[in-house]
């Protein structure tokens, strides 16, 4: 049984190995750790591209996260650290990309959308109980083309 | 059938053509390729020492000497850079281009080994021992290699390693051309 009990013991050990990432010093004020941390999951792990940095174990990304400490300890603001960053891996580092021209149709593109969407919906759907369910013809085409 | 029958018979038709000129350009990216934010700007400012096995450092300044230059980011611990490494002492041999090395987290002896091995390319090669440096300049994937002007200006980036190819269609006529423009200026 003794057996068991070690190989248990060594494979709780290995997961706990897994947990803890990589030695790294905490900021000792746990109000300023808990921000950092904040300003991490903000920011891309550039290696992983689909994690952010609080969570990836890329040598980058543990260096980024000691730069992100280093500046909340200096006492920089969360925008004041982003722009940091994006000053030098550019928007991409960020994982809430900007609003500006080039991302403009990216945020409102889905909304466009929906509303484009919903106004068709609305608008069939008002005709065919007008017209009791019959098929659309000539003297609705004014309208319809309005809508396109 | 009337106009308007026709018009929705088409809608289809367009918002499919649309999404395929939105997936066609966004697919045929490559998501490993980012944009450089650096593009056009100063390159960074830094004074390095040289790592073992090398006499001249590299500092900001060495870009400012009227000349394209190539800013090359290695390490020995990556293996692409290794791969690399023949055609940037080509490079050196062949070109008047001024190669400047930023070393990346190394051991100093891996530095001088890395050198004295593969052969020192470099003008000028720093140590960057903290990697602060190369994250100024916003490397994220090794090796990483930029061209600058004459003044400093970032022109270009190449991420991974260079090729033949990467070398004969953007290293030398950019070096060509920015050089024929202060030349001229």
């Amino acid at each position: 049984m003794t057996v068991f009990r070690i190989l248990a013991i060594l494979l709780a050990a290995c997961c706990l190995m897994g947990i803890t990432t990589r030695s790294e010093e905490f900021l000792p004020d746990p109000q300023q750790e808990a921000k950092a941390r904040s300003i991490m999951e903000d920011l891309r792990c550039l290696v992983c591209q689909g994690q952010s940095i609080a969570n990836s174990d890329a040598d980058l990304a543990h260096d980024l996260r000691i730069i992100v400490r280093e500046q909340v300890a200096a006492g920089k603001s969360p925008d004041e650290v982003k722009h940091y960053m994006q000053a030098r891996y550019g928007d991409w580092v960020l994982l809430k990309p900007p609003v500006k021209t080039s991302t403009v149709l990216l945020w409102l593109g889905p909304l466009a959308i929906f509303i484009a969407g919903g106004a068709v919906l609305f608008l069939s759907a008002r005709r065919l109980r007008r017209e009791g369910g019959e098929s659309l013809n000539a003297p609705e085409a004014g309208s319809g083309d309005d809508i396109l | 059938m009337s106009m308007r029958t026709k018009i929705y018979l088409i809608l289809p038709v367009l918002v499919f053509a649309l999404l395929a000129v939105f997936f066609y350009k966004g697919l045929s990216l490559n998501p490993e390729e980012l944009p450089s934010p650096l593009i056009g700007q100063q390159a960074p400012q830094f004074d390095l020492v040289p790592p073992k096995g090398a006499d001249a450092g590299f500092k900001t300044a060495d870009l400012h000497k009227g000349k394209v230059s190539l800013v090359n980011a290695f390490a020995s611990w990556c293996v692409p850079c290794h791969a690399e490494h023949p055609l940037l002492m080509e490079l050196q041999r062949e070109t008047d281009i001024p190669i400047y090395g930023i070393n990346v987290k190394d051991k100093p002896e891996d530095a001088e080994r890395f050198l004295t091995q593969n052969g020192n390319p470099y003008n000028g090669v720093g140590a960057d021992l903290d990697g602060r440096v190369s994250i100024d300049w916003g490397v994220y994937k090794y090796p990483e290699t930029y061209i600058v002007d004459g003044n400093g200006k970032v022109l270009y980036r190449i991420i991974g390693q260079i090729t033949r190819k990467t070398i004969e269609d953007i290293i030398l006529p950019m070096a060509e051309k920015y050089n024929g423009q202060a030349a001229q200026s």
